[in-house]
């Protein structure tokens, strides 16, 4: 909300400059976003007085003008405006001013061949408006040789201050005045408003016609009648005012609502009275009843909504916008004004839905002083008599404001155990009084919040009220006790174990990402998402609607978007969710990682395209580090549909999926744009078990020789390395130590449909050497194992 | 000269002029080899007197003795000089590079929430967590935000279609719905921090529709705003690595919180760059208060009986303020140059000790 300080001053009494009320302001809750002063750049215009405004010599359409600027001596300044003539005063430049709109500095200059020695300047030449048609005329007691700042109004400063939506008490310059007395920096100056004696009964009478339970919608309603006035412009105070703000003024009848409204957060409206069929009445809209309203757009109403009605229909959204049919125009001549109060609940929901905002609507929402309707409608019918004449009605009231019987019991200790602050109790109770809260007792003090103040509910607030005046800047840092006197671990096995995925994964050569959790449904149904229940109803853009299944579609499209710049080697990841529905809770948390392109290219000749192996062999590293040992669960063929059907592979322990990991489907990476190969893993780290923490034997190598045997087995081409390894660990258990593959052949001298893979076992025994014949024993058993349970055999 | 030393002159003359193995191996021969000189000249020992043998016996067998030494070296120094060659052969270019490896990052926001959690857990705060769709209740209602309160219309709601009950949920829009899942199930004293991503309906150069927050929750029987005010200091000092900030608060408003304060860092951005603790600019860098009392009931907790406090920051912001990161949508871009540029080393996870 904007307010120039001189508006301010108009409700408070204080020698301060803006400076001093804008910190005070923030100190107290009233953050200033800003401070403008418009009149700065206008600093060295003066006030001038055009003495002749003769025809120039040299062309029709320019002046040739003396000018008084109040230095004895009158200046020839050539003109060009139409409305340049004797008796004027006007806004000058001399020479060695900058002029605002243009950045030029004005020099002395030959017009025509006439000298002229300045400027009288226009609106837009200032940059006050875009006002062009002439120059300023300044009203007749502007002071000759005067900054014209100061004949402009323009040496106010405006203050910008971020109201938050508890304090609907200072939507307006007098609450904030109020609340800047109270905190030391002024003297609040009340207006005295006295009732206005009406002349007559009002033609029209106001009702509240809500169904029985909906009476609370609005409470009171007051409406008054004025006739035979004459509507025309505001007065200039007025109008600047509206401006300095950034309202327009447009006629006395509009501007004094929007006066009101500023001035003490009262929403008001004027109807034109002729327009309205009948009595007045504030009720609930019929469903399908229409309005257009006064920002010239129709607006279809529902049984939610309050509006002001006459006998025929809607006239007003009542607490929003009035409607255009019964405004007032030029030619007005009675009046009917209205003043009520609304349920700032309806108000808002009404607002939300018709998606209008408006001043009434940000102050009725935030919550209007009830107690300020009918001084509100008094200072309105005073303010239109004054302006535009006229002869009041008595006021036609309908119900009555809800009564005010809040009171909080407070002990003034408290401020201490919250807030951490000293503040001697007369100090509170001077506090919560000049913020008009109403105090009796002592220690234990009962509050009565005034009627302007709806946010305050209990002793939380009432300490806010009094921390806030007395200062935080005065709350002491206290330090916190430690727990322990040495810190504790304090992450979850669960949090471990996804800081040990991510860090292990980057050592491992991938990129972290962070992606947005949500996706275009298109994406997310290649990956098992897409339903209804997993889009959002109000995505920010059309391509980001899905809430994502997991986030390997997020690293495609980020794959894609560094492709296109020119990358072709390279491994992002990202840990993050994966909804499984857009129910809370129904989200899993996913490491995923791609490994995309053809490798580097390199002179070793060592690179490759990202595979299935390389992706094998980052799940297996990590899935070490997270869990402290190598993962034993059985590695299957073929994972979920996204991934390469022969190239895949799911890890899993019993039904639980831990990862997913392979070469990607073609038709994904065709759907993403790629044309790089892309191998990419998800490793659901929920599903992890918790790392076992078994008390380890102590460490005992073996004193005797371990044996290396190698074996090679001739098996059909289905048999898996991992059955045959199976066998062969099987096969003696206490004495092979491991065993491994290191090679795998297929082709001439191996028959058709078959491979023959050599195996390395080692051999390690634990209580003597072993004897050749002991290792022969075992490469038998070996052989037979495999042979029982693969049908392998030994190759010739 | 007798003979023998003039033997000894020819054979260790041989010696050193043999150019390789195979030349020494001949001299070796010659003059130790069955029939070699020396052999011949040992085997005369025999036809002697014992006074001649006494006499010639050291002779003889110190010649040996010498020309076997320097054979031996000889053959070392041969060796020597063919690895030499060898190795002289072998000489790479040193400056061809390494074979393809890549380096992996950590985000900027993972980074910096490891470093917050680090700070916190020292003071005894634990890491809380919580859906990123969220319940309406728990975002909003439990924490005195009921559905047509104007506090709504500050945060742009993302919404889930309804679901099969007709429930329709939110993306939580702050950490503090992580608060209430807390509150719910543990007890006082409870202090933790709850770190993660957070929605709001909002995009442009300074808004992305998803960031990510940290708030803190402390409950117990005393807590207040000293202590809140210690723990952001402590923090801030901490966290950005400085002897000295100043913090100011200013009275806001928050539903969850009464009193509600928002806390300002004083800053110096005039060189481009920003430094804390001096300048005249002061940058916002908390929200915060005492928890409401309303809050806590809806929750379960007498509030009578405890008293606590929130605060919440965001995790991309202050990445941006310690790191110098301009524009938070890049974050989530996934550009290689950028995550390369502002990407932490895997093993550079952050510890009070070593430096955060």
């Amino acid at each position: 909300m904007k307010f120039p300080l001189s508006w301010l001053r108009d409700y408070l009494e204080t020698d301060a400059d803006a400076g001093a009320i804008a910190d005070k302001l923030t100190d107290i809750g009233l953050e200033v976003e800003g401070i403008e002063n418009p009149g700065a750049k206008l600093a060295g215009f003066t006030v001038a007085k055009i003495l002749s405004a003769d025809q120039h010599p040299n062309a029709d359409r320019l002046h040739l003008c003396m000018v008084d600027d109040g230095s004895g001596t009158p200046l020839q300044v050539v003109c060009g405006a139409p409305n340049a003539r004797a008796g004027i005063k006007v806004v000058l430049a001399k020479p060695g001013l900058k002029i605002p709109a243009t950045g030029d500095v004005l020099k002395i200059g030959a017009i025509r061949g006439v000298e002229s020695r300045g400027m009288m300047c226009s609106e837009r030449e200032l940059e006050l408006s875009d006002e062009h048609n002439g120059i300023i005329e300044l009203p007749d007691d502007a002071k000759i040789g005067a900054p014209a700042v100061e004949a402009l109004h323009l040496s106010d400063a405006i203050i910008d201050i971020n109201i938050t939506p508890n304090r609907g008490d200072c939507c307006s310059v007098y609450g904030v005045a109020r609340d800047l007395a109270a905190a030391g920096m002024g003297k609040l100056k009340a207006p005295a408003i006295e009732p206005i004696r009406g002349k007559f009964k009002s033609p029209k009478t106001v009702s509240l016609d809500f169904p029985v339970g909906k009476e609370a919608a609005c409470p009171l309603f007051a409406g008054r009648f004025i006739r035979g006035v004459k509507n025309g412009p505001s007065p200039v105070i007025v109008q600047e005012q509206l401006k300095a703000i950034g309202m327009r003024p447009i006629s006395a009848l509009v501007d004094v609502s929007n006066l009101i409204s500023h001035a003490f957060g009262r929403p008001l409206h004027v109807f034109d009275a002729s327009k309205l069929k009948g009595n007045v009445s504030a009720r609930l809209a019929r469903d399908g009843e229409k309005l257009l309203a006064l920002d010239g757009k129709a607006y279809a109403l529902d049984a939610e909504t309050i509006v002001i009605a006459d006998e025929e229909k809607a006239q007003s959204i009542a607490g929003v916008m009035g409607g255009e049919e019964t405004g007032c125009q030029s030619d007005t001549v009675d009046v009917f004004l209205e003043s009520a109060l609304f349920d700032p609940v309806l108000i808002a929901r009404t607002g939300r839905k018709l998606g209008l905002l408006s001043d009434a609507r940000y102050r009725f929402e935030r919550g209007v002083d009830p107690a300020f309707v009918i001084p509100g409608i008094e200072l309105a019918t005073r303010l239109i008599l004054e302006w535009c004449g006229g002869e009041p009605s008595e006021l036609a009231i309908a119900g009555e404001a809800p009564m005010q019987d809040k009171t909080i019991a407070f002990s003034a200790d408290i401020v201490k155990r919250f807030g951490g602050l000293d503040v001697a109790e007369s100090e509170i109770v001077r506090i919560l009084t000049a913020l008009g809260f109403a105090v009796e007792g002592q220690g234990r003090l009962i509050v009565t919040p005034p009627s302007w103040r709806s946010d305050v509910e209990g002793e939380a607030d009432l300490v806010e009220e009094v921390v806030r005046i007395y200062g935080l800047s005065q709350v002491p840092s206290v330090p916190m006790e430690r727990p322990h006197a040495i810190a504790r671990p304090v992450l979850t096995p669960a949090q471990k174990r996804v800081r040990l995925a991510r860090r292990s994964i980057a050592s491992r050569g991938y990129l972290e990402t962070v992606s947005f959790s949500f996706i275009a449904r298109k994406a997310a149904a290649l990956f098992g998402g897409g339903d209804d229940t997993r889009q959002l109803a109000n995505p920010i853009a059309a391509d980001l609607d899905a809430l994502r299944p997991t986030p390997l579609p997020s690293l495609l499209a980020a794959a894609m978007r560094n492709a296109t710049r020119g990358a072709n080697d390279f491994a992002l990841f990202e840990i993050g969710a994966g909804f499984k529905s857009g129910v809370p809770g129904e989200q899993t948390s996913i490491a995923a990682g791609i490994r995309v392109g053809l490798g580097a290219r390199c002179w070793t000749k060592d690179s490759h395209p990202a595979d299935f192996f390389d992706v094998k062999a980052d799940v297996l590293a990590v899935l070490e580090s997270v869990q402290g040992s190598p993962m034993n669960a059985p590695m299957k063929p073929k994972a979920s549909p996204w991934y390469h059907p022969g190239r895949s592979a799911v890890l899993a322990l019993g039904k639980t999926v831990i990862a997913e990991f392979g070469e990607l489907h073609p038709a994904i990476l065709a759907a993403f744009d790629l044309k790089l190969p892309v191998a990419a893993f998800e490793l659901y780290l929920d599903a992890l078990p918790e790392a076992k923490h078994k008390a380890k034997s102590a460490f005992a190598p073996s004193p005797y020789q371990a044996v290396e045997r190698d074996f090679a087995f001739v098996a059909e081409t289905k048999v898996t390395v991992d059955d045959i390894l199976r066998a062969v660990k099987n096969a003696e258990r206490n004495l092979i130590e491991s065993a491994s593959l290191f090679d795998v052949y297929e082709g001439k001298g191996v028959p058709e449909g078959r491979k023959s893979l050599a195996i390395s076992v080692r051999l390690q025994p634990k209580d003597k050497t072993l004897t050749d014949a002991e290792i022969e024993a075992v490469g038998q058993k070996i052989v037979a194992a495999v042979a029982k349970a693969t049908g392998a055999t030994l190759r010739a | 000269m007798s003979d023998c030393e003039s033997l000894e002159r020819q054979i260790l003359d041989a010696v050193a002029s043999a150019a390789d193995d195979a030349a020494l191996e001949q001299v070796r021969v010659a003059a130790l080899g069955k029939k070699g000189s020396i052999s011949e000249l040992l085997k005369t020992l025999g036809g002697m007197t014992p006074d001649q043998r006494k006499e010639n016996g050291p002779k003889f067998n110190g010649l040996r003795d010498r020309v076997t030494i320097a054979i031996t070296e000889r053959r070392s120094a041969l060796a020597a000089a063919a690895l030499d060659a060898k190795l002289a052969f072998e000489r790479i270019d040193v400056t061809l590079p390494v074979r393809p490896e890549s380096r992996g990052t950590i985000h900027p926001v993972s980074q910096v929430t490891d470093e917050i959690i680090a700070i916190f857990a020292d003071l005894g705060f634990a890491v809380a967590e919580g859906p990123d769709v969220e319940f309406d209740d728990y975002n909003f209602t439990k924490l005195n935000t009921p559905p047509d309160h104007p506090a709504r219309q500050m945060q742009d709601t993302f919404y889930v279609n309804p679901q099969a009950d007709g429930a329709s949920h939110v993306l939580r829009t702050q950490t503090s719905a992580v608060q209430v899942r807390t509150m719910l199930v543990q007890k006082p004293p409870i202090r933790i921090i709850a770190p993660g991503r957070t929605y709001r309906c909002d995009s442009d150069a300074t808004h992305s529709p998803m960031f990510h927050q940290v708030e803190g929750l402390v409950v117990d029987e005393s807590t207040h705003l000293g202590h809140l005010k210690w723990v952001l200091e402590e923090f801030s000092k901490a966290f950005f690595e400085i002897d000295h900030v100043e913090l100011r608060a200013r009275p806001s408003y928050f539903p969850f919180t009464e009193p509600s304060l928002e806390w300002d860092i004083r800053c110096d951005r005039s060189g481009g760059q920003i430094k804390f603790g001096v300048g005249e600019d002061w940058l916002e860098v908390f929200g915060s208060g005492m928890v409401n009392p309303k809050v806590l009931e809806n929750c379960g907790i007498d509030p009578t009986k405890y008293q606590g406090y929130a605060f919440g920051g965001g995790i991309d912001r202050m990445a941006m303020l310690k790191y110098g990161i301009p524009d938070i949508r890049s974050f989530f871009e996934s550009d290689l140059r950028w995550l390369k540029a502002y990407g932490f080393s895997a093993l550079a996870l952050p510890t009070l000790d070593g430096g955060l």
